[in-house]
């Protein structure tokens, strides 16, 4: 149950900074993008923030703790390749992004606001996951 | 236009980190939207209802945050049909990418990992020549 708990705290956590960040607004993020028009740099101060306290905040937890508090082991990703799948799947992700102006973790927290635009396009996203996992294993064969 | 806010979003950003930071401590785990989301999409994932309470607590808190009277600007210039195009190919790319800008961008990065150092790059420079395309070559 605690564990449960600590997840639900740590996307609350999550999607607070979201939403004060401006991350969730894609006229913004749209803007940080767009240094050669009406360029809005506030982004960096997004990315920054959260890299920085990640960062120190890993070092903190992987110093002090052998496991983490509610699970038996940490979960990370042990893939260590750099291959075309990686390179070729951020580029689309990056086109979307550019398209679209949303992020997942942008528009997941919006999505109890309300707006029809968030719900356009996290269906969207939900239907791009679903097919990627569809046609994965033709591109795993080759 | 947007106003430029470096407080408030240097204040957002710390957020998220410690958001990243409490899944890590406490469920061990990195605080990605697209692994997340990903495995509370049937067939859902075996730890499927720590992910769903992620979620839930990212939806909540805003929706609470807006009912105690406070305004989250929204904006949307992209059309219908924009967000429908750029929500799929956002879906194709972080499966394949295997993370997104909370997964790569913030947490793997924070982690030192060449690869969503990599996976990062090409996303945010994509995303970059993107809306100058769309907006400086094709003026939409």
């Amino acid at each position: 149950m605690l564990k449960y708990i600590s997840s639900a705290i740590a996307g609350g956590v999550f999607g607070f900074g979201i939403a004060i960040s401006g991350m969730a607004n894609p006229a913004k993020v749209l803007n940080f993008f767009d240094i050669f028009g009406t360029w809005d740099p506030s982004l960096v101060f997004v990315m920054g923030g959260a890299m920085i306290t990640a960062l120190i905040g890993y070092r903190l937890v992987f110093g002090v703790q052998k496991r983490p508090l509610f699970e038996a082991s940490f979960s990370l990703p042990s893939a260590k390749q750099i291959d075309r799948r990686l390179i070729l799947g951020s580029i689309v992700f990056g086109i979307g992004w550019g398209i679209a102006g949303f992020c997942p973790g942008g528009a997941i927290p919006t999505f109890g606001l309300g707006h029809s635009e968030s719900y356009i396009f996290i269906a969207s996203l939900v239907a791009g996951i679903l097919v990627a996992r569809r046609i994965n294993p033709f591109f795993l064969a080759k | 236009m947007t106003e430029f806010t470096p407080y408030l979003s240097l204040i957002g950003g710390i957020f998220i980190g410690l958001g990243a930071v409490i899944f890590m401590a406490a469920n061990g785990r990195i605080a990605g939207m697209t692994g997340i989301l990903t495995g509370v999409l049937p067939p859902v994932s075996k730890d499927w209802v720590v992910r769903a309470t992620f979620l839930a607590g990212a939806v909540v808190t805003p929706m609470i945050y807006v009912a105690l009277g406070n305004d989250i600007p929204f904006s949307v210039p992209p059309s219908a049909l924009m967000l429908v195009l750029g929500g799929f190919l956002v879906g194709l790319g972080v499966f394949f990418g295997g993370g997104c800008t909370s997964g790569h961008g913030v947490c793997g990065m924070a982690r030192f990992s060449v690869r969503s150092l990599i996976a990062t790059l090409s996303f945010m420079v994509t995303t970059f020549v993107t809306v100058f395309v769309i907006r400086h070559m094709l003026g939409l």
